[in-house]
């Protein structure tokens, strides 16, 4: 490297083109993101148990809510950093369902080229990097994008999506600190849905207040009913202009739930049965769709379109995953080093 | 007529503070980040000076929080940065293995090829300075385990000058480890940037009686013990790995190809160490050139000791190294 091949980190592009918070959400639109998530994660169950997908798979069912919610609020070049559970935010978020269920597959055709799999799906297109599978890795990861927005003179946002479960992890406490002290340009979204694996939130946190603990480091924290799609929606394009407009991070803490077990190979003897029902008399999708009819804005046949619609889209990706090929065996150690970096 | 290059007399913290000072000047998205690299000027004062040179958005001091930071480096690399991250010691690196491997090492192989982590990561490494258990580790060798991982080990001034500029050019995540003992010798070398491979071991002395392979804060050990050896009418040939991920094979087969006998001396602990894979590379590339068994000098396996007379007992030694060459020529030299 020579002084002549000086470059410049500082991009003017954000100032002659400044990145838009979307507006107001459709409430037709965000009910079908998530119904094209429902379907596509049932599909998903009963690939699983046709042992086409393998390894460990974590379902959203019952948090569609959160991922659409949270998606939506998104300009096209901000970042997502998430977790594990990220099939909903995935889809949401524009990959499409073909290089999600191809990765399910392990399939060369995946997003990952079948080396992530269910818990690792990335798209650096469209800025997704999510599919951090150890809990709290990834939020981390997340400062550094905002640090290196920040560090630019961007005014890109980075979502940062995690559980319960890691808000009890070191790393939490260190990326909100590290947020907060130098007023990076992140949204913190903890989708709380109660339980850390087994592990009941009242088991494992002292303080079961999320918000209130992520609002000692100085960042506006609130909670919201995750459940219902609306306020989530709202609640994350608040969070978003706030970062983009302050700069520094807030907090959103979204109350759900999952209505399947932590992952396929979870016997769930940890909840009450009872817990599980009445949460499902909570189901982000029939509720929408009751206030939509009722107000007039979707019809029998505006959801019957759909219905036919997603399946049609979830067929053509389950025929095109079977007929994917596979990553060429010679090809097992490729992307370890990038083609000018190392070799093992 | 061609000036003859300047020569400057360098300590290696100088050699390592003048190429901050090179890669900070030439490009915009290289930053530092680590435990008091700032104001403090650096634990071991590598970066003394560079803060009031560059602000405080470039020279960062950051609070105790490994993982956090060391990750922070991991997504700002991602997002098109050029982050160099200073862990204080390899002891505090275990705070962020996590970020190191789980992610580091992994996004580019778990992302199909999309994902690169253009990130080098320094950091202080090894014993000697009583600094007891707790601070004298030398865990390189368990880097070196991981692939996705380029690791350094500049033992030289020149090295400690020239290695940063292709590790901040590599693609993939590069740790350098440099020694504490390091920092305060010195050497004279050509004025300026001197570009060094980081791909290649080096033969620090030929000889053509034994191969000493070594790395880090004990190549000047074995350059002493290789002194005592010719007064002693061995002649060693030391070589210094210089990286220790991806290991150079054909450099070392090369040399013991020549000399048929190795010693490998190394600060980590023997069992599982980088002195086995070593071992069993030459045992497998070059089992038929091997006129004796391969000696191995490391540090005893014990959690590092205060005393001074303990600790020495713990680590390689130049007189273990003549013994151990001695062994090794079995007087037929």
């Amino acid at each position: 490297m020579t002084a002549t091949t000086k470059r410049s980190a500082r991009t003017k592009r954000s100032r002659e083109h400044p990145q838009r918070t979307p507006g107001p959400a459709d409430g037709c639109e965000l009910y079908r993101q998530m119904l094209r998530i429902r379907r596509f994660e049932e599909k998903c169950v009963e690939l699983y148990s046709a042992e086409k997908i393998r390894g460990f798979m974590h379902l959203c069912i019952g948090e569609e809510a959160v991922a659409v919610g949270v998606m939506q609020a998104l300009a096209d070049d901000d970042a997502v950093v998430a977790t594990y559970r990220e099939h909903g935010q995935a889809l949401a978020r524009g990959m499409s369902m073909s290089t999600v269920l191809a990765e399910m597959f392990g399939r060369v055709t995946g997003c990952s080229r079948g080396r992530g799999g269910s818990m690792h799906l990335f798209d650096s297109s469209l800025r997704f990097y999510g599919g951090n599978a150890i809990v709290g890795g990834g939020l981390p990861l997340a400062v550094g994008f905002a640090l290196a927005e920040k560090m630019r003179g961007s005014n890109r946002v980075t979502a940062c999506v995690f559980g319960d479960g890691a808000v009890a992890e070191g790393e939490f406490h260190e990326s909100a600190n590290l947020a907060a002290l130098w007023q990076l340009p992140i949204a913190f979204f903890c989708e709380n849905n109660r339980y850390a694996m087994g592990t009941a939130l009242e088991r494992e946190h002292a303080q079961t207040d999320l918000a209130l603990r992520a609002a000692s480091y100085g960042m506006v924290a609130w909670s919201v009913d995750g459940m219902d799609v609306m306020p989530v929606a709202d609640a994350a394009r608040r969070a978003v202009e706030l970062v983009r407009d302050n700069g520094g991070p807030c907090f959103v803490e979204l109350h759900t739930y999952r209505f399947r077990a932590h992952s396929m190979y979870d016997p769930d003897r940890y909840r009450d049965k009872a817990e599980i029902a009445q949460w499902r008399t909570r189901d982000p999708l029939p509720a929408l769709a009751h206030r939509l009819r009722a107000d007039g804005a979707l019809s029998d046949a505006d959801l019957n379109r759909m219905e036919t619609e997603i399946e049609a889209e979830i067929t053509a990706a389950v025929e095109e995953a079977e007929a994917a090929p596979l990553e060429a065996v010679e090809d097992l150690t490729r992307f370890v080093y990038s083609d000018r970096g190392a070799q093992p | 007529m061609t000036a003859a290059p300047a020569v400057a007399e360098l300590t290696y913290r100088e050699a390592v503070r003048a190429a901050l000072r090179d890669a900070l000047s030439q490009d915009d998205r290289v930053f530092l980040m680590g435990e008091d690299v700032g104001r403090y000027g650096g634990c071991f004062a590598v970066s003394m000076g560079l803060l009031e040179e560059f602000g405080p958005e470039r020279i960062r001091d950051t609070p105790l929080s490994e993982s956090g930071f060391v990750g922070a480096g991991i997504g700002a690399a991602l997002a098109g940065m050029r982050p160099i991250v200073e862990i204080m010691t390899v002891n505090f690196s275990l705070l962020a293995l996590d970020q190191i491997l789980n992610n580091a090492a992994t996004l580019l192989h778990m992302s199909g090829g999309q994902l690169n982590v253009p990130l080098v990561i320094r950091m202080t490494t090894g014993a000697g300075r009583q600094l007891a258990a707790q601070h004298s580790h030398s865990l390189e060798g368990w880097y070196a385990h991981i692939p996705g991982l380029r690791v350094l080990a500049p033992a030289t001034i020149a090295d400690a000058r020239g290695m940063l500029a292709p590790a901040l050019d590599d693609p993939d995540p590069v740790l350098i480890f440099e020694h504490g003992s390091l920092y305060n010798v010195s050497d004279s070398i050509p004025d300026g940037t001197e570009a060094v491979d980081i791909a290649s071991a080096a033969v620090r002395r030929p000889g053509t009686d034994v191969s000493i392979i070594t790395y880090g804060g004990t190549l000047r050990t074995v350059l002493r013990a290789a002194d005592e050896l010719e007064r002693q009418h061995v002649s060693a040939e030391v070589i210094d790995l210089r990286v220790l991920r991806p290991l150079d094979d054909a450099t070392l087969v090369d040399s013991v190809t020549r000399t048929h006998r190795a010693v490998i001396v190394d600060e980590g602990w023997r069992s599982g160490s980088l002195s086995a894979e070593i071992t069993a590379r030459l045992v497998e590339q070059a089992f038929y050139e091997l006129d004796a068994p391969i000696e191995r000098v490391c540090a005893a396996e014990v959690p590092m000791p205060y005393a001074r007379h303990l600790e020495q007992a713990a680590l390689p030694r130049a007189d273990s190294v003549v013994a151990a060459a001695l062994r090794a020529v079995g007087g037929h030299a």
